[in-house]
């Protein structure tokens, strides 16, 4: 079971910044070599670090990383859905360059890297394939003095992970069913929200984090 | 924020999150979690499966020079990221809403269309239509049925009809077996911005005739 005394004690999750370090955390990454539930923790919350470092320095190495990682899933995204492959590489550069662009308004007590990406891709699909609009909902307040939690931060990092184990163990009838809705050939009426999958803790966890931000900013 | 007894249902957050709504319905989605915080959080964790789902992907072969072009096109200063911005002001209609109706309600420019009551088209692509409907304090909308799925989200005021009562940011899902018929209570105008995937079908026959003249 994965719980959070596998991965950083409680002491760790409250020091922790997202400050990119270089090579240092990947020596961590090697030195805890076959323990994979830490490996995967790292990893996302690494992506968090580095995307802080593209916010604050315009760090190019720190975008290299994210890039080689998720570039290559963004574009098999955008192929499942239709895409031709020069398309789908076409839109893909769109969606990195606007990571770089919006890195400023990531808030990672309300998604993951991978969420964020995962919004930013679908944002485009829409708006080059299907050319609608789409609305999207008011922005929330943050100010400068409004910085995430850190510890909150973690938690949804770690609920995040959890997500994506409970959907590798699905049974495959069930993942095909989810996979079909987010790559794009489920109309509404075909699909099926009850998915199985526990995104009850995940949004306690994003709901606690916003009405801290409402008390916040009242 | 004022406290809402109904929500949007996890068939339309998925549809959001997955962008498989039609344009009319992710309007009236994106304006009821401007409003509300319980559903923001929902749409969040829809969102978090396909961050799972694109996470968990296998990779595609990327071009020879991706990632240069890529940074070429960040460095191109002409090149705007064509994702909109919302900041919140006060006022009735959330930023979304603002987008498709020019403004907030003193901008709408209201069509009457009989029984006292006025509605204004919001123009969206697709076969899924969404209209915003005043009505006065007292006055029903005509009784109706419908053969597809009708969301009705209130701004201001409130209603009632058979299932309940429906105050500001409060959003009715009726599919395609209910019949009712929507009052406003007493007061204030009720403002509400509805969307529909099929025509309504209207009960009686003048308000089948009324329905060519009003689109609805």
């Amino acid at each position: 079971m994965f719980t959070a005394t596998d991965t950083f004690s409680n002491a760790d999750a409250l020091a922790f910044r997202p400050s990119y370090d270089g090579g240092k955390r990947a020596a961590a990454r090697v030195k805890a070599k076959g323990k994979v539930s830490v490996t995967d923790t790292a990893k996302r919350i690494e992506w968090t670090a580095q995307l802080a470092a593209v916010r604050d320095r315009q760090d190019q190495a720190a975008f290299a990383e994210i890039f080689s990682h998720f570039a290559p899933r963004v574009k098999a995204f955008l192929m499942k859905s239709g895409s031709s492959p020069s398309f789908a590489e076409e839109c893909t550069q769109e969606v990195m360059a606007t990571l770089w662009r919006k890195s400023h308004m990531f808030d990672g007590t309300k998604a993951s890297v991978s969420t964020w990406i995962f919004t930013i891709a679908r944002n485009r699909k829409i708006d080059m394939i299907r050319k609608d609009r789409r609305p999207e909902p008011e922005d929330l307040p943050w100010g400068p003095e409004a910085e995430p939690d850190q510890a909150d931060v973690l938690a949804l990092t770690e609920e995040t992970e959890l997500l994506g184990r409970a959907l590798a163990t699905l049974p495959e009838k069930q993942r095909n069913l989810i996979e079909r809705a987010y790559f794009g050939d489920l109309s509404h009426s075909e699909i099926a929200a009850e998915t199985g999958l526990p995104l009850g803790t995940i949004k306690s966890r994003i709901r606690l984090a916003l009405d801290r931000l409402r008390h916040a900013m009242s | 924020m004022k406290p809402i007894n109904h929500h949007l249902n996890d068939t339309l957050l998925m549809g959001y999150a997955t962008g498989n709504l039609p344009e009319a319905f992710n309007l009236v989605v994106a304006t009821h979690i401007s409003l509300c915080d319980e559903c923001r959080a929902r749409m969040h964790s829809f969102d978090a499966i396909g961050g799972a789902l694109v996470d968990r992907a296998e990779s595609a072969v990327l071009d020879k020079g991706s990632l240069a072009a890529t940074m070429a096109l960040i460095a191109d200063d002409t090149w705007q990221a064509p994702v909109m911005e919302h900041p919140a002001q006060p006022g009735v209609f959330p930023a979304p809403l603002r987008d498709y109706a020019g403004g907030d309600l003193d901008n709408v420019k209201w069509r009457r269309v009989g029984g006292g009551v006025s509605q204004a088209i919001l123009k969206t692509s697709g076969k899924a239509t969404v209209r915003l409907l005043k009505i006065p304090g007292g006055v029903a909308v005509p009784d109706h049925g419908h053969s597809g799925m009708e969301l009705t989200l209130v701004l201001q005021g409130a209603f009632r009809d058979e299932t309940d009562r429906f105050g500001a940011g409060d959003i009715e899902v009726a599919d395609d077996d209910m019949v009712h018929t929507p009052v406003a209570e007493p007061g204030q105008d009720c403002i509400c911005l509805a969307a529909t995937d099929a025509p309504l079908r209207f009960s009686g026959f003048l308000p089948r005739m009324a329905q060519k003249v009003m689109r609805i």
